[in-house]
């Protein structure tokens, strides 16, 4: 799982509404997949990350080359571009697990995918 | 001298033989480039193919290799199995040419002794994909030399073919094989034995020592108290099956005597594994390899098997550097299980007789039932079959691509209901996330480098107002009541932001719309081309097409019922008056809106017959047919479920291919 898909992911349990989010990522697996670098993919999807939630998972990965807020310009700020471009595309979490911030249920992930199957009372409404 | 080359024959005055070389071998050529996409080129390179000097041809390594010899120094000889041809690479092209003047045309004699006459093109490469390392079915075993020759010996003379020949029901010539029972008769008309009326005598007493021995060591856990003795000669197998899960335990054992043979194991998905069982071992079948996988013996004369001496018990891999032919001889094998007294609880109990279910599920009556047979009917079955379909399903479908193609670059896009993300690299300049209730198939998506995670369809971990797009392809018809799918595509709404757009496919009731007939129905009769093509090609072991036809499917998976069951209007054309849940037939109109879809696995030669899945206990369906549910949707009726939807405006609803089709915006 990419932190790009993690910041998109938010918790479903029932009831939980907008408080599902963001997903507490622990990580005990990380792998570097190299990604093929597309400054203007990277930078159409700058604005439709939820920074907060980036930084977050970034620091619990120990990635510290995360800007704390999108830098002005950085349509044409190749060297931000290619740091996000990494932080987004190329951190590949493999083993660890999602946490709902709001009812605490673990979500795993395993072989980089998340399980984020409910059983039928925790849906139910 | 002469010259097979098209290019050059003019410069020649050829004779009437070469002329009719020069024929075959373009003839060869052709046949090369239209069924099995070889290309082959008109200049000299170091490497041939040779067609009709292939292992699918009854030509063997030892007996192809001398004869490429003899124009030079052979690098490398790959010789795929079961096909009619292999590749050749010599040291140098000097070498390679000598190989073309001399060999093309030229007359050689096959394991069989029959004459076959070679034909060789030049290639750029000589290079076979292979299939993939591959593992022994999980709890299989194969002990090589368990026993001695003496003890060899010795159970042969223990077998009297002759004797009982009066009583029919301890020895039985099969149709492929000679058989003769002890301990229990094995009843071949229910694959079960009767547990009431053991045979007198019981195991032969030098089986009961081997027997005890094998306890001892640990080879075994329980001594059986059945054993059934098969003799095959070349040529003779054994469909391929499971043995009944309600008759034996666990642990089925089988000793092979006086041969070898190839046994094929294959998965309920498709994969197949080839394993040699060389002379006097033991093959020892537990868990999944006993329970889910079937086994079978190929009736053939030669096997494929591993050219290298070191290589002798396990499974055959796709080196086709290293395969050849083996002649058979003739095997006698025991095979010894222990007779079940309980029902069986085994963890597949799809393909159990002891826990498949007497009768059709009903139609659901509330949220609750329609969850359960969701469950049993959709997802259980997904997880079940996801490799093999997966393997049926590449082609994505034009109109959806359409819409992926025409989204501004940078768009979020949610593919609810993946499947193996066919869709889910069809433009890189979108971010596509995909997700899908079964596990297995979103291990496919990853296997591909997709985003993908496993969810429901009625709750997507996504947040709210976070897609530009949203697609669902052929997964609301899954959902078993009305409720369910306006809540799914209201989840699918949920996602997209304002402005948002989404499209959804469901399997039409409707198979012939404008006078027209749907691929589904029409599949029938176009495929029978390219079913033909299929079949020739048996080396794409679990790649075939032809079992299950989808909705609308451009796969044009080719299939099943004769135009017959069509006009018959198959087996659902019962009416739901007992609110049964009727079985569809394949490739026919639908005459319910709710409706079992049966998926047949490969290799099923039941497969043209009407479906009869909730047969009596025991019976035994060597290749399971899972039912999936579906609710095919009328039309209209999907535009009026997303009306019910509030804050969407319905921007386009179309007929495509046998499937309703709607683009939706949210407000």
């Amino acid at each position: 799982m990419k932190l790009l898909t993690h910041n998109l992911l938010s918790s479903h349990v029932r009831g939980v509404g907008p408080r599902g989010f963001p997903l507490r990522l622990q990580a005990t697996e990380v792998r570097i997949n190299p990604v093929e670098f597309n400054p203007e993919f990277v930078a159409r999807m700058i604005p439709k990350v939820e920074w907060a939630a980036l930084l977050e998972a970034a620091d619990t990965l120990h990635l510290v080359e995360v800007p704390k807020e999108p830098i002005q310009g950085y349509e044409h700020d190749e060297k931000f571009l290619r740091k996000m471009h990494h932080v987004l595309l190329e951190v590949d979490v493999l083993e660890g697990t999602l946490q709902c911030p709001e009812s605490g249920r673990l979500f795993p992930i395993s072989r980089g995918i998340p399980n984020m199957l409910l059983s039928d009372e925790e849906t139910e409404s | 001298v002469f010259a097979m080359d098209s290019n050059h024959q003019h410069n020649y005055k050829l004779n009437k033989t070469e002329k009719k070389f020069l024929r075959k071998q373009i003839k060869a050529k052709h046949t090369l480039l239209r069924h099995e996409g070889i290309q082959t080129v008109s200049y000299a390179t170091q490497n041939l193919v040779v067609a009709n000097g292939g292992l699918g041809n009854g030509v063997s390594r030892k007996q192809l290799l001398p004869v490429l010899e003899k124009c030079g120094l052979v690098d490398a000889l790959l010789m795929p199995p079961n096909k009619p041809y292999s590749f050749a690479r010599y040291k140098t092209t000097e070498e390679s040419k000598r190989a073309y003047v001399t060999l093309n045309g030229k007359e050689i004699v096959d394991d069989l002794g029959q004459k076959i006459i070679l034909y060789l093109n030049f290639v750029e490469k000589a290079q076979w994909k292979e299939l993939g390392s591959q593992a022994l079915p999980p709890g299989l075993m194969v002990i090589e030399e368990i026993i001695s020759s003496e003890d060899e010996k010795m159970l042969f003379e223990s077998v009297d073919w002759t004797k009982d020949t009066d009583n029919q029901n301890f020895q039985k010539s099969l149709k492929h094989r000679r058989v003769k029972h002890f301990g229990y008769e094995f009843h071949y008309e229910s694959n079960n034995v009767d547990k009431d009326e053991p045979l007198p005598g019981g195991l032969p007493d030098i089986c009961n020592s081997i027997l005890e021995k094998w306890v001892k060591e640990g080879y075994i856990k329980h001594k059986p108290d059945q054993l059934t003795i098969n003799q095959y000669e070349p040529g003779h197998g054994i469909p391929a099956h499971i043995d009944t899960h309600s008759a034996f335990e666990d642990e089925i054992v089988s000793l092979s005597l006086g041969s070898e043979i190839v046994m094929d194991f294959k998965h309920p998905d498709g994969v197949t594994v080839p394993v040699m069982l060389p002379r006097r071992s033991l093959l020892v079948m537990t868990g999944e390899s006993r329970y889910l996988w079937t086994h079978g013996i190929t009736p053939r004369k030669f096997d494929t098997v591993q050219a290298s001496e070191d290589h002798k018990s396990g499974i055959i891999t796709s080196d086709v550097g290293d395969l050849t032919l083996s002649k058979r001889g003739v095997r006698t094998s025991f095979t010894f299980r222990k007779v079940r007294q309980t029902p069986c609880n085994c963890s597949y109990p799809l393909v159990c007789d002891s826990q498949r279910k007497e009768t059709p599920p009903s139609f659901p009556e509330n949220d609750k039932e329609a969850s359960q047979l969701e469950q049993e009917h959709v997802h259980q079955v997904y997880e079940e079959i996801a490799r093999h379909f997966s393997s049926t399903r590449h082609s994505p479908w034009p109109r959806v691509v359409e819409f992926l193609k025409a989204l501004p670059s940078g768009s979020t896009v949610a593919d609810i209901g993946c499947g193996n993300g066919k869709y889910l690299g069809i433009n890189k300049e979108l971010h596509m996330i995909g997700c899908d209730r079964s596990q297995n198939l979103v291990d496919i998506c990853r296997e591909k480098h997709f985003q993908a995670f496993v969810c429901d369809a009625l709750a997507v971990p996504v947040r709210s107002g976070s897609c530009d797009a949203c697609i669902s392809i052929a997964v609301i018809h899954h959902f078993a009541t009305a409720e369910r799918r306006v809540a799914a595509l209201q989840e699918l709404v949920r996602l997209l932001r304002p402005g948002g757009k989404a499209l959804i496919y469901v399997w039409a009731m409707e198979q012939e719309y404008n006078k027209q007939k749907s691929k589904y129905l029409r599949g029938n009769r176009i495929s029978q081309g390219k079913k033909e093509e299929i079949n020739t090609d048996t080396s794409v072991q679990g790649l075939h097409m032809d079992q299950m036809p989808d909705m609308g499917n451009q796969d044009l998976a080719s299939s099943v019922p004769s135009i017959n069951d069509f006009q018959e209007g198959g087996c659902d054309s019962r009416k739901v008056t007992d609110s049964k849940l009727p079985i569809h037939t394949n490739r026919t109109a639908f005459h319910s809106q709710d409706v079992l879809v049966p998926w047949h696995l490969r290799g099923n030669p039941d497969k043209d017959k009407p479906v009869e899945p909730f047969g009596p206990a025991g019976s035994h369906d060597p290749s399971p047919v899972f039912h999936r549910y579906y609710h095919v949707f009328r039309e209209g009726e999907l535009e009026a479920a997303c009306q019910t939807l509030s804050n969407v405006s319905i921007l386009q609803s179309y007929y495509d291919q046998g499937n309703w089709c709607v683009i939706l915006q949210k407000i």
